[in-house]
């Protein structure tokens, strides 16, 4: 089945902040997001770590270890850039200052619930700002591959992961569609031309709530 | 008024075995990392302090700092939100092998409860872990439609903090992202220790400047080039550091 990168996915993503949201990107795979704003539009990035409005990574060998965001990559600062300690910065995060965070999944319910920090009691448990991030952005959205590396659904009826958050997802970009989470159900906004809504039923673990208009999911080469 | 210690070794010479210590910084930004160096030292010449009860937003990396210390088994407990690293060998070991506690905490709500603790707030209200395995055993309560968790304050009898600028008053700055944790812990601890690395005169901090007053420090004590962790994860290095 043809499907979406993750470049692409992150792009989507991308093309949903307005210009002048504060966003928060999760570590690793929604980190991508940053790169593909519109061009005239600009969202002003939040690293659980102290920092607002941070700039891209530095050139290897120029990077300063005091300047790191939530994934202890180096970043850098620009014009407008602010820091603060954790107290203030999770403020932001609860006190619904965020315009949107964007996370990763285990799964995704259609209740909203998100498991994305545990995949069970073996190893060392880590859960970091995870728990606090979904709850707080006024809208809190999941970037994830449709199915499992071993083709299972991630998108449920219920978690079965240790969850993250109750009802806290509202849009879920994947790399076959893009759905809504509406009272409780999964609305298909969008979905790529060639799969049919059968197809895309087939490997969903609840139902697709179909309304009249089903965009076409469409993203650049990347 | 003068806080000022004569060197790292005197300045961590009070902590005692079974101490609550807050240690400041985010990985290895922030981190006060000769005064953790020193405190392994002090443990490997006198055998104490040992039995502590850290309290970080990580558990070290590699095998120097915070993960030295948890190495060199002088750590009982940890309270921390995220115990994974580049390199987590040092307390993935020991977690497993049974030989050090985890309190995981979820990192907005440990800094809460640590500025809660420094503020004589004994417990509070937070929408965060709601639902989850980390509330579990925690009181809930509703307000304005919505369920939240109770959290209780977090105190220590010691901080070690990382610092840019400190006065002789322990007015403190910080540098760009290291400032993290590190003012939080230093209203929560009874005793505050300080890594500064440049120590002025009251009134070389400008008070507009000032991001940790004075009042909630103990004792400062210059460190006039601190190492980086990740510096020294990068080359390898194991503490005790080769000369």
């Amino acid at each position: 089945m043809d499907k979406l990168t993750n470049n692409q996915i992150a792009w989507r993503a991308a093309q949903d902040i307005a210009d002048g949201a504060y966003v928060n990107l999760g570590i690793g795979f929604p980190e991508k997001v940053a790169q593909y704003q519109p061009p005239g539009r600009e969202a002003i990035f939040h690293t659980e770590n102290g920092i607002l409005g941070f700039g891209e990574a530095p050139a290897p060998g120029q990077e300063d270890w005091d300047l790191i965001n939530a994934g202890k990559k180096a970043v850098t600062i620009k014009p407008g850039t602010a820091f603060f300690h954790h107290a203030d910065s999770f403020a932001m995060v609860r006190g619904g200052h965020l315009d949107v965070a964007i996370l990763g999944a285990y799964e995704v319910a259609e209740t909203g619930d998100l498991a994305n920090w545990s995949t069970g009691p073996k190893g060392v448990p880590a859960v970091g700002g995870a728990m606090d991030l979904v709850h707080g952005a006024k809208r809190v959205a999941v970037i994830t591959d449709h199915v499992t590396k071993d083709g299972k659904p991630k998108l449920l009826k219920r978690c079965t992961l240790p969850l993250t958050g109750v009802g806290c997802v509202t849009r879920v970009y994947t790399s076959l569609a893009v759905i809504d989470i509406d009272a409780g159900r999964f609305v298909l906004r969008e979905k790529l031309a060639a799969l049919s809504v059968a197809e895309l039923q087939a490997v969903t673990g609840a139902e697709l709530v179909l309304p009249a208009t089903i965009a076409d999911l469409i993203v650049p080469e990347l | 008024m003068d806080k000022t210690v004569s060197d790292v070794a005197t300045a961590v010479s009070a902590i005692p075995d079974g101490a609550s210590v807050m240690i400041g910084g985010f990985g290895g930004a922030g981190s006060p990392i000769e005064l953790i160096h020193a405190l392994i030292d002090r443990y490997r010449a006198t055998g104490a302090p040992r039995g502590l009860t850290v309290i970080n937003n990580n558990a070290g990396n590699g095998h120097v700092g915070l993960a030295a210390l948890i190495e060199a088994g002088m750590v009982r407990k940890l309270i921390c939100s995220f115990p994974r690293s580049a390199d987590p060998v040092v307390f993935t070991e020991m977690y497993l092998a049974g030989k050090i506690e985890l309190e995981l905490v979820p990192q907005g709500t440990l800094a809460e409860r640590i500025r809660a603790g420094g503020a004589g707030i004994p417990a509070f209200y937070t929408p965060t872990s709601f639902g989850t395995d980390l509330a579990k055993g925690k009181p809930v309560e509703v307000f304005e439609g919505r369920s939240y968790v109770q959290e209780r304050w977090l105190k220590a009898d010691f901080a070690l903090i990382k610092a840019e600028t400190a006065d002789l008053h322990g007015n403190l700055t910080y540098r760009a992202a290291a400032r993290n944790f590190n003012p939080l812990m230093c209203m929560a601890a009874a005793t505050t220790i300080v890594q500064a690395t440049r120590i002025v005169a009251p009134g070389g901090i400008d008070p507009e400047a000032v991001i940790t007053p004075g009042i909630f420090v103990q004792a400062v004590v210059e460190v006039a080039h601190p190492h980086q962790e990740e510096d020294l994860n990068r080359a390898n290095a194991t503490y005790p550091l080769e000369a």
